[in-house]
C-alpha cells in the first residue's frame, strides 16, 4: 500500500517541539517522564515521517502516552492496546506501530494479549512502563507487586506470587525481549532503538517508579539511590575466553536462567530471534492465493464464485 | 429452500433436515411435511405429528415400527440398514444408509441423479477416491431399489422455466450470504473467535480475503477479535468481526468504546437462543435489546436485521454503507436458521454493487477536528499527513472537538447529543418499509428477521380465506426509520411477532422498543420461545385471540 504523498513542500524536521502534544499529565518525579523524553530523542534521530507513527495504548497512567505524542494514536480500552495495534499493524505495513501501557495493561488485565501478540510475532514495539503499583486509581496491588506489599486492596500486605515480565514473554514467543530502567535514559534509549529495529513482537519492560504510591520500588537497581544497575554482557562471538561466560542472546534456556535473578534483576536484551512475523505470513499466503487467481480483479473473482453457486 | 436442525452434542444426536420445494416463492419451511423419511423410532415418534394427512412415510424397517393401524398416512418400509450393509458388501455398518436413501429419493422425485452423482464425487473425492466410490455405490443401490408402483409415479418435478433476461438464481446459506456480501461491500479485514452459529462466516472470510488481498484473523478471545477489527478500521480499512450471544457480551466494552471514538465497524451477531449457552443451535431472536442498549453508558450505534438468506447478501452492503458514512459501529443480526438455510435468489448485480474501498490518506487542512460538533465525524486515519501539523488522538475518554479529553459537564452533554444526532439523522433517510397485504384493516403484523417467511405467509392464507391481514417487516430496528406511525393509524391493532420471551410485561423485545416509541396501546405482542422458528398457523392463531 502507498502512502507517499507530494506536499507542497519538503516535510519540516521532525523536533522535539513538533513532537510535544499536551503537557504531561503525570506526577512530578513519574518515571514515565523519562521514557517520554527518549522516544522524543528516538524519532527526533529517527526523522520517520511523522505522519506514518502510531502511538496506541491501553488505560493507566503511562497509557496516556498517546495525548502527550503529536502523531497518530488512540487511547483504548484497558489491557487490548496489542490486539488493536495487531490490526493496525497487519493493515497498514507502511506504519510505525507503538504501543505503550503499563503492567496493569500488560501482564493482568491484557496478559492474554500480550501471549498471543508474541506467539503470532506481530510486527510492533511494546513498552511496558512497569511500577509495580495501581497508581491511576491511588494505590491498589498490580501484577508485579512484590509479596507484602501493602496496598488498599492488601491492606496486609500483597500475598500472590508477582509475574515474572521476561519469563512470561519467553514462554509466550516474543522474539525481542529487554528489560530497562528509567532512570538510565541511555541504557533505555539503546533498548528501545534496538527494539524498533527488531522485525516482529519487541517488549521492553521499563522499571519506572511511581513517585506518588510506590516512590522506592526500584532503588534497588539504581545506583543514584545506592543501588546496583546489572547489565546483562552480551556474547561478542569474538573468541576471546571472556566471551564463553556472556550471554548468546538467541539462548532461551539462558534467557530463562538470566530472568530468574532475584530482584531486582538484570537489565538489558534477554532474547532476541527472527522468526517470521504474522505480517510476512499473511503476506504469503495472499502471494500465494493471489499468484493461483491470475490477474482477476475482485469483482471477477466475486463473479466467479457466484458462478459456481448457480 | 432447506432448513437444517441439529443437536448441541459433539457427537451428534438427532438431526433434522427440511426440505421444501416450489415454483413460487418459498417463504418458510412449511408447517406440515408431504413426506417423512424416518431412520430411526424416535425420528417417526417425535416428528410423524407434522405429517399430512395422506402424506408419505418412508421408514427404515430394520430399526422402526410405525403404527400401522393409523390410517391417516402412506407407509412404506424399507429395510435400509441392510440394504445399505448388503450393497457396500457388509464392512460398512451403518455408514452410507443416507447416501443409500438419497438414491432412493432420487428415483421417487425424479430428480436428476447424474447430477447427484456429480455432487457426491466432489463431497467425498476430495478426501479419498475409495469413499467417493463407496458413496456412488450406496447412491446406486438406492436409486436402482424397486419403489413400489405407488411411489413411483407419485411425484413429479420439472425444471423450472429460465427467463434469459432475468439474473441467473444462485444458492447458498445465509452466512455464506454475509460473508460474500461483505467482499462486495469492499470489507477485507476481520478478527473473530469461532462460536455456533457464526463460525462458518469466518470459515469462509479466512479462505477467501486472502484472495482480495485482505485477511481475517482468528483471535484468542472476543475481547481480541473487536479489538482487532477496530484497530483494522481505525487503519482506515473498514473491518468485520462477528459472532453469537455470548460473545457479543464480551465485545460489548470495546463496542462501547467504538461508539465513543466513532469507529466505522461491522458487527455479525448469528443469535442462538440464550441465554448463557443456551440453545446453541436454535432459532431465537433475543439478542435484540443487547443489540440496540447493550454496553455501559449511552452507547449509540446502528442495529440492522436480515429478513432472508438474500436479504443477509444486501444488508451487509447496507451496513457497510451507514457504517462509513455515520462513522458508527453497526450491527448485522441474522440468526441460526438463516445461517444454515439454503435459499436460492436472483444472482446480485455485482458489476453495479461491488464497493472499492481504501483508507483515505489524502493530506488534511488546517483546521481539521476529529470531533466537530456540526458534523458526522470523519477520521483522517494513520498515514494521514495533517497539514496544520497536528495529530489526532482517538480516544475513549470523553473529548472536545480535537479530541482533548475532558471532563466538562457541558461538553459531555453536547457530545452525547452529537453522537445520538447521527443516528436520528439516519432514521430521517429511511425509508418506510413496505405494507404487505391490505393498506388498512384491524391487524397489522411487524415482524423483523427470519421471521419474514411465516409472516408473509400467514398474510397470504388469511387474505385468501378472504379475510383482511397486512404486515410489515423491519430491516432498519435501530433507528427506527421515522414515520412507522403512520402505517400504524391505519390498523385497529399492530401485532409485533418475534421469537422471544413475553418478559415481565408482556411484550417481546421488538413490542416494547415499539411501544416506547410510540406510547400506543393498540400495539401488542405475539412470542415464542421454542427453539424452533414460527409455523404459519401459530401466527394466524396467535392473532385470532
Amino acid at each position: 500500500m502507498s502512502t507517499t504523498m507530494t506536499l507542497a513542500s519538503e516535510p519540516a524536521k521532525l523536533t522535539r517541539n513538533a513532537l510535544t502534544a499536551e503537557r504531561p499529565t503525570w506526577c512530578p518525579g513519574c518515571g514515565d517522564y523519562s521514557v517520554l523524553a527518549s522516544f522524543y530523542k528516538i524519532l527526533e534521530k529517527r526523522q520517520l515521517p511523522q505522519e506514518n507513527i502510531v502511538t496506541l495504548a491501553g488505560i493507566g497512567c503511562s497509557s496516556r502516552f498517546p495525548y502527550f505524542v503529536n502523531t497518530h494514536g488512540a487511547h483504548y480500552i484497558h489491557g487490548r492496546a496489542v490486539p488493536l495495534a495487531t490490526g493496525v499493524s497487519l493493515a497498514r505495513p507502511d506504519l510505525h506501530v507503538y504501543v505503550f501501557g503499563g503492567d496493569g495493561d500488560g501482564f493482568s488485565i491484557g496478559g492474554n494479549h500480550l501471549e498471543h501478540g508474541a506467539r503470532k510475532n506481530i510486527n510492533l514495539t511494546y513498552v511496558i512502563m512497569d511500577n509495580s503499583v495501581y497508581g491511576m486509581t491511588k494505590k491498589q496491588t498490580s501484577p508485579t507487586s512484590p509479596v507484602g506489599f501493602k496496598t488498599k486492596t492488601d491492606p496486609t500486605g500483597a500475598m500472590d506470587r508477582p509475574v515474572n515480565p521476561v519469563k512470561k514473554l519467553l514462554s509466550a514467543g516474543a522474539t525481542f525481549i529487554a528489560r530497562t530502567h528509567a532512570s538510565q535514559v541511555s541504557h533505555m534509549m539503546q533498548m528501545m532503538e534496538r527494539a524498533m529495529d527488531h522485525e516482529g513482537f519487541a517488549v521492553v519492560h521499563v522499571l519506572s517508579d511511581c513517585a506518588e504510591f510506590f516512590p522506592d520500588a526500584f532503588d534497588s537497581a539504581n545506583p543514584r539511590k545506592g543501588g546496583e544497575f546489572k547489565v546483562i554482557e552480551e556474547k561478542k562471538w569474538d573468541k576471546t575466553p571472556e566471551d564463553a561466560l556472556r550471554h548468546d542472546i538467541t539462548d532461551e534456556a539462558a534467557a530463562y536462567r538470566l530472568a530468574d535473578h532475584p530482584f531486582p534483576g538484570l537489565f538489558g536484551v534477554f532474547f532476541q530471534v527472527n522468526r517470521s512475523t504474522k505480517n510476512d505470513l499473511e503476506d504469503m499466503l495472499i502471494d500465494s492465493v493471489r499468484g493461483k487467481m491470475g490477474n482477476l480483479s475482485d469483482l471477477e473473482i466475486l463473479q466467479q464464485t457466484f458462478h459456481r453457486m448457480k | 429452500m432447506t432448513y437444517m436442525t441439529i443437536p448441541a452434542t459433539i457427537s451428534g444426536g438427532a438431526s433434522i433436515f427440511q426440505v421444501r420445494i416450489g415454483s413460487g416463492e418459498v417463504l418458510s419451511a412449511g408447517d406440515e411435511a408431504d413426506f417423512l423419511v424416518a431412520f430411526y423410532q424416535h425420528s417417526y415418534d417425535s416428528h410423524i405429528g407434522s405429517l399430512k394427512e395422506g402424506g408419505v412415510l418412508l421408514y427404515d424397517s430394520d430399526h422402526v415400527q410405525p403404527n400401522l393401524d393409523d390410517k391417516r398416512f402412506i407407509y412404506v418400509g424399507i429395510a435400509i440398514t441392510s440394504l445399505t450393509i448388503e450393497a457396500l458388501g457388509g464392512t460398512a455398518k451403518t455408514k452410507g444408509k443416507n447416501i443409500f436413501v438419497l438414491g432412493l429419493l432420487a428415483a421417487i422425485f425424479n430428480f436428476d441423479a447424474e447430477k447427484l452423482k456429480t455432487l457426491i464425487r466432489e463431497r467425498f473425492g476430495k478426501k479419498n477416491a475409495a469413499l467417493a466410490d463407496t458413496a456412488l455405490i450406496a447412491f446406486q443401490a438406492g436409486y436402482a431399489y424397486p419403489v413400489e408402483d405407488l411411489l413411483a409415479n407419485r411425484y413429479h418435478f420439472e425444471p423450472a422455466a429460465h427467463d434469459p433476461n432475468k439474473p441467473a438464481q444462485i444458492t447458498m446459506d445465509g452466512n455464506q450470504a454475509i460473508a460474500y456480501g461483505l467482499i462486495a461491500a469492499g470489507v477485507r479485514y476481520g478478527a473473530a473467535y469461532p462460536i455456533t452459529p457464526w463460525t462458518s462466516v469466518m470459515e469462509i472470510l479466512r479462505a477467501e480475503l486472502p484472495k482480495y488481498g485482505g485477511m481475517f484473523v482468528q483471535t484468542e478471545d472476543e475481547l481480541a477479535a473487536v479489538s482487532m477489527a477496530i484497530g483494522f478500521s481505525y487503519s482506515g480499512n473498514l473491518a468485520v468481526t462477528g459472532s453469537s450471544g455470548p460473545g457479543i457480551s464480551l465485545k460489548t466494552e470495546a463496542i462501547g468504546w467504538a461508539s465513543m471514538a466513532e469507529i466505522p465497524l461491522i458487527i455479525v451477531n448469528v443469535q442462538r437462543g440464550g441465554p448463557s449457552t443456551g440453545l446453541p443451535t436454535n432459532i431465537e431472536q433475543s439478542d435484540l435489546c443487547q443489540a440496540i442498549f447493550g454496553g455501559h453508558g449511552d452507547s449509540p450505534r446502528v442495529v440492522l436485521a436480515a429478513a432472508t438468506v438474500e436479504d443477509c447478501f444486501y444488508i451487509t452492503l447496507e451496513a457497510a454503507r451507514i457504517a462509513k458514512k455515520y462513522s458508527t459501529p453497526v450491527f448485522i443480526l441474522s440468526d441460526s436458521s438463516l445461517s444454515t438455510r439454503i435459499e436460492a435468489f436472483d444472482e446480485p448485480d455485482l458489476k453495479n454493487l461491488m464497493q472499492n474501498l481504501k483508507p483515505d490518506l489524502t493530506p488534511r487542512p488546517a483546521g481539521f477536528k476529529p470531533y466537530p460538533l456540526d458534523k458526522i465525524t470523519q477520521h483522517a486515519p494513520p498515514g494521514t499527513p495533517m497539514l496544520d501539523g497536528k495529530y489526532p488522538v482517538l480516544t475513549g475518554l470523553e473529548h472536545d472537538e480535537t479530541g482533548h479529553p475532558t471532563g466538562s459537564a457541558g461538553l459531555h452533554a453536547n457530545m452525547t447529543v452529537k453522537r445520538r444526532k447521527k443516528l436520528q439523522q439516519l432514521a430521517a433517510e429511511l425509508p418506510l418499509p413496505e405494507v404487505y397485504g391490505d393498506a388498512e384493516g384491524d391487524t397489522l403484523l411487524v415482524g423483523w428477521g427470519s421471521t419474514y417467511g411465516p409472516i408473509r405467509e400467514a398474510v397470504n392464507r388469511v387474505r385468501q380465506s378472504g379475510e383482511k391481514l397486512s404486515s410489515i417487516h423491519l430491516r432498519n430496528l435501530h433507528p427506527l426509520p421515522n414515520g412507522l406511525d403512520t402505517i400504524f393509524a391505519h390498523f385497529r391493532r399492530v401485532v409485533v411477532a418475534e421469537l422471544n420471551d413475553a418478559g415481565l410485561y408482556g411484550f417481546g423485545q421488538l413490542a416494547t422498543i415499539l411501544r416506547s416509541r410510540y406510547c400506543d396501546p393498540k400495539i401488542q405482542s405475539l412470542t415464542k420461545t421454542n427453539g424452533l422458528s414460527f409455523l404459519v398457523k401459530e401466527i394466524i392463531n396467535g392473532i385470532s385471540k
